[in-house]
């Protein structure tokens, strides 16, 4: 029996609407109780001095790009949960855009394996939409649910054929899981990075916003249609969180979810041509970030997620067009949101902590992201007044192609456990 | 001999006043210092720094009517021309004018993209940089390719022509030959014709011209020309005879067969009738109106024969302008400070 005692924090769980200083007793693998820890409880416990720290349900991250199986030089499941671990997250969602694709259910039981023999954050698999991640016919979603996938999407590419999407959702609302879409019309895709007048000026090929727009206004009128559960992943424009807005005013049952840089960097940044800046979607406009950063915090964007995607470093040595898209933020997300939206007074910790933990597990149907009693005991505890630099070269993740070295950033996860354990401490 | 030629100094006097008519024009103050080791574009550049290139060119076109057409200014130094995508007129005229300069040349060419073969950009440099070279003249099909290439290595780099981005020494040259013939910058309109989406001859004139003083309408149809390239400083026509009255350059951009198939206009009958430059259109024109070309020409298509080699047209000027502006770049940037 291992039992731990965090005491003194400032326990926030949104799902509870808890927010006040008291103690956290965890007993094995769940949690045992929130309030006064007795001496009762604290016989043979860890204690944990939290005092002027925030103890919240363990960080969610609903997009991580593993790289396993197919490009292991990258990252691993691994070192992905052990990036994880270090940036605060109990959980993260595994993108099936591996090679081969995780469009099957021996797959999907592959990344629940490689996460258990990992045991650091959890790895929680989604699975293709389609076969191969061709976009043409669905992959076998039954046998993936079954298997543990949590969600489906073809990420990296949007669903194009409308009656596969229409297809595609129904299926899932019979399962219970949600489509998470790519929104971009491929036949609008072509360029490296936002159209505007900085890529008129760099001479490189733009990737208008209205190419996302118009398939999330495609697949809210067939979310209408179907009634089935649908989430937008990464939205990058003002028109987009409109989008959401109003279709979240309808009552339909559709969630959103925000990248780091989609909240901090605008399209000016790809002025030195540095491939860390280009990622797809693309980084837009301070309107755009404005936009977000207000969907964020009145809740039409429910959740923030990385997009963590890691390339090597020959591969983003490339010409700027040449280059792959995205880039890496796991090791050092929250500092990064704190940035974006509490450093902005645009968001409170509450806030902030809903959108990273009950937010991202209501997409997903999950139990994890509170503290209720009886729950697993995935908790963070994060020092949100530590100033701290961003130092790439020291990151857990195998990869470097993260833009922020060198940000000054306020507000780190200290300690981070899952499953009752101590998987990182700073 | 009447012209003196820089040699080694950092300090360059321009040692000929530009224009010989027209009206004053800011020229470089006699103590300007030249600082910068790389030439990768007319958008980081100062007004100044411009009219010092063409003022440094300007001594240098001398050498070519010497019977020894050589000045030791870069001897002992190599140049590397690294062109991973065609050219020819470029290639030739950077060749000359480093030979000119006395600098050795290495010369690399590379049909298509340097990874579909293997091995990166990053790559190929590096290798060549390690036989010692002092100055990278860099074509290449992707934009920013020389910027990337700049921020890696110590030695200097020259821009000559970077995807859809830029093409500094074109845009100079075409400047210097306008200043030539008309004697001013300042306060004339030049249309520039075609497709202004992917060039980068037409995106360095219109950086350079602004700078200069002058005012720059892009013409062509919406699907060559991006509107946010107002935010560049330019305006947009859509009708290449409404602004023939009013302009005093018109130069017109070579239509790319490649992007034609792209769908992006309909014919090249179609595009000669709406864009092309004949002699019914240049009659429309002011009288001493300039009429440019970067060359290759298609002949009937962007602009006719009658035109391209009536006595309006520059286009001949121009490239040999062109072997001056190369040189004044090649010697400025390898004094330049590292």
């Amino acid at each position: 029996m291992s039992k731990i005692i965090i005491q003194n924090g400032r326990v926030i769980d949104p799902a509870c609407g808890l927010d006040e200083v008291c103690d956290v007793v965890i007993l094995n693998d769940v949690i045992d109780k929130i309030g006064q820890a007795t001496k009762t409880d604290a016989r043979g416990a860890e204690i944990i001095d939290a005092k002027g720290k925030i103890v919240c349900p363990g960080l969610i991250d609903l997009h991580v790009h593993c790289r396993e199986p197919g490009h292991e030089e990258e990252e691993t499941i691994e070192t992905a949960a052990a990036a994880a671990v270090a940036g605060g997250f109990t959980a993260i969602c595994a993108m099936p855009n591996t090679h081969p694709p995780q469009d099957n259910d021996t797959a999907i039981q592959y990344v629940i394996q490689r996460s258990a023999e990992a045991s650091l954050a959890r790895v929680l698999p989604v699975g293709c939409v389609t076969k191969e991640r061709e976009g043409e016919e669905l992959a076998e979603m039954g046998l993936m649910c079954e298997a543990g996938a949590v969600a489906f999407t073809d990420d990296g590419e949007g669903i194009a054929d409308a009656k596969l999407m229409q297809r595609a959702l129904q299926y899932a609302s019979m399962l219970g899981v949600p489509i998470l879409q790519h929104c971009q019309d491929p036949s609008l895709f072509g360029g490296s990075m936002n159209s505007g007048p900085i890529a008129v000026r760099l001479g490189l090929d733009g990737i208008a916003g209205s190419g996302e727009e118009i398939m999330l206004r495609r697949d809210l009128e067939l979310v209408e249609r179907t009634g089935a559960r649908y989430h937008a992943m990464h939205i990058s424009t003002a028109g987009s969180v409109d989008l959401i807005r109003q279709a979240k005013s309808q009552g339909l049952p559709v969630t959103a979810e925000a990248t780091p840089h989609h909240l901090l960097l605008s399209d000016a940044a790809c002025m030195t041509y540095d491939p860390n800046f280009k990622m797809n979607p693309p980084l837009r406009t301070m309107d755009d970030i404005e936009a977000l950063r207000a969907g964020v915090a009145d809740g039409t964007i429910d959740c923030l997620a990385t997009d963590h995607a890691p390339h090597s470093h020959e591969e983003k040595e490339l010409e700027f067009a040449l280059a792959p898209f995205g880039i890496i933020s796991l090791d050092v997300a929250l500092g990064l949101y704190a940035l974006a939206l509490i450093d902005t007074k645009i968001c409170d910790w509450p806030k902030l902590i809903e959108r990273m933990t009950a937010g991202p597990a209501k997409v997903i149907n999950s139990n994890l992201g509170t503290l209720g009693m009886g729950c697993p005991a995935d908790v963070t505890v994060i020092d949100p007044d530590k100033h701290w630099t961003v130092h790439v070269k020291n990151f857990v993740s195998k990869s470097r192609n993260c833009p922020y070295d060198g940000f000054k950033l306020k507000g780190r996860a200290v300690m981070t456990i899952v499953d009752g354990q101590v998987k990182y401490r700073l | 001999m009447a012209k003196k030629v820089p040699m080694s100094s950092k300090k360059v006097k321009p040692a000929v006043k530009a224009a010989k008519s027209g009206p004053a024009e800011v020229l470089p103050t006699e103590d300007f210092l030249w600082t910068r080791k790389d030439l990768l574009g007319l958008d980081e550049l100062s007004p100044q720094e411009i009219l010092h290139i063409l003022d440094t060119a300007e001594s240098f076109k001398e050498v070519s009517t010497r019977s020894i057409k050589k000045v030791p200014a870069m001897r002992g130094k190599v140049a590397a021309l690294l062109f991973f995508e065609d050219s020819t007129r470029t290639r030739m005229s950077f060749e000359l004018a480093a030979s000119r300069l006395s600098a050795d040349t290495l010369l690399f060419t590379a049909k298509g993209s340097s990874v579909s073969k293997g091995e990166t950009t990053m790559d190929t440099v590096r290798n060549i940089e390690a036989m010692g070279v002092d100055v990278f003249v860099i074509r290449h099909s992707q934009s920013g390719a020389p910027h990337m290439v700049a921020q890696k290595v110590e030695a200097s780099i020259i821009n000559a022509g970077d995807g859809s981005h830029e093409h500094p020494t074109q845009a100079l040259l075409d400047i210097f030959t306008i200043r030539q013939r008309l004697g001013r910058l300042a306060g004339l309109k030049v249309a520039i014709v075609g497709d202004i989406a992917h060039s980068r001859v037409a995106r360095s004139n219109i950086l350079g011209l602004k700078k200069l003083g002058a005012e720059v309408i892009v013409v062509g149809p919406p699907t060559l020309v991006p509107n946010k390239i107002t935010a560049m400083g330019c305006s947009i026509s859509h009708s290449l005879d409404d602004v023939l009255e009013e302009v005093d350059v018109v130069n017109m951009l070579r239509i790319q067969f490649e992007r034609f198939g792209g769908g992006l206009f309909p014919s090249l009958r179609e595009y000669h009738k709406i864009f092309g430059m004949t002699s019914k259109r240049l009659a429309k024109c002011k009288k001493d109106v300039l009429i440019m070309h970067p060359g290759p020409i298609n002949r009937g298509v962007e602009i006719t024969s009658e035109v391209a080699d009536g006595p309006n047209s520059c286009i001949l000027q121009q490239v040999t302008n062109g072997l001056a502006i190369r040189m004044a770049v090649l010697y400025l940037v390898s004094q330049g400070s590292k």
